[in-house]
């Protein structure tokens, strides 16, 4: 059976940038599909996939990783400068990212509007669940 | 207050030194991409010598792999850099993938090994280069994070990046897709392979890197 377990930003927001990756990490080898509200910042992402490899063995083969952003690349200057002052006082908690155990999660597919998240099942079936952002 | 400094000093004032010893012109993507295509092309052309290996197989290159000095010329302008090219960064790693190509168990597993090191090391060197040309397969989606990932890490870093959008001879390749995803880049095709579009490529490059 396949658990989608939600991190709420509380939840990351008081843990060092390696506590946020160890939990985001511990939780996929668990086997369990990750919904976080907000992202990591793009140098704890690298850090992310750094640790993962490290990681990797006969049973743990990855993750897959995604992140939706809730500002369109449209936005207008006065937008990103709010929103990053924002991000500066509170923490980046806009956007979510998915993060999913290569083993179940065989691949999402992403465009700026939809997300697609397809799983592998043991059975060889695929199961695709769809998103909006 | 001391870190803060200390990063300061890091980002500004010693790349101000590191820059003026060499330039280190970093090949960065996903697996597959053809990054060592296009360092072999650049090498060719301008060392007559090719710089690695390439095969249809992912991870084919898992060290990191550096030609030193190369001069590339545009009219009367110059540049020369230390070409670094590295292995494809993903976030899985699956040995069975290359048993699926033929790989015998043991093999792969090294492979898989070998290649979960490379990309480690791909990301540690993030902090060594001066500028990046970051290779993505045209024909591919370029959505992907891992693409998102790199491109982010470059410009927190305050690296210059040259987005190259590969394999443009393939009827698959979708440029104006990859255009449209990384708008605020520079984005070039090629073809690494056949040599497409590389005189253009040379001159952006002049352009893009600092």
């Amino acid at each position: 059976m396949l658990t989608l377990q939600i991190v709420p930003y509380s939840d990351l927001h008081s843990l060092s940038s390696v506590g946020r990756i160890r939990k985001l990490l511990n939780l996929a080898k668990q086997d369990k599909l990750i919904l976080v509200q907000g992202r990591l910042k793009k140098e704890e992402e690298a850090e992310l996939i750094k640790a993962t490899m490290e990681e990797i063995n006969k049973d743990f083969k990855g993750i897959e990783l995604a992140v939706i952003e809730t500002m369109s690349g449209k936005s207008s200057g006065f937008d990103k400068f709010r929103n990053g002052l924002f991000n500066m006082m509170m923490g980046n908690r806009q956007g979510l990212t998915i993060i999913g155990p290569a083993n179940i999660v065989k691949k999402i597919k992403k465009d700026p509007k939809n997300l697609q998240i397809i799983i592998e099942e043991e059975s060889g079936k695929r199961r695709r669940k769809k998103r909006s952002s | 207050m001391k870190k803060l400094l200390s990063k300061f000093f890091q980002k500004y004032f010693l790349r101000l030194f590191k820059k003026k010893k060499d330039l280190k012109l970093g090949l960065y993507g996903p697996p597959n991409a053809g990054k060592t295509t296009l360092a072999n092309r650049i090498c060719q052309d301008w060392l007559g010598e090719d710089m690695g290996t390439v095969s249809n197989v992912a991870h084919e290159t898992r060290e990191i792999q550096i030609k030193e000095k190369i001069v590339i010329k545009s009219g009367k302008k110059e540049l020369t850099f230390n070409l670094v090219d590295t292995p494809g960064i993903a976030t899985k790693i699956d040995y069975e993938d290359f048993m699926k190509v033929g790989m015998k168990e043991k093999a792969a597993k090294e492979r898989a090994k070998e290649a979960t090191k490379g990309v480690i090391d791909s990301i540690k060197w993030l902090d060594e280069v001066n500028s990046v040309i970051v290779v993505l397969d045209a024909t591919e989606d370029p959505y992907s994070q891992v693409n998102i990932t790199i491109i982010g890490n470059l410009v927190a870093r305050d690296i210059p990046v040259l987005v190259v959008g590969n394999k443009i001879d393939l009827k698959k390749a979708n440029l104006e897709r990859l255009k449209s995803a990384f708008p605020q880049y520079e984005v070039i095709g090629i073809s690494a392979k056949k040599g497409d579009n590389i005189k253009k490529f040379y001159d952006t490059l002049f352009k893009v890197v600092k």
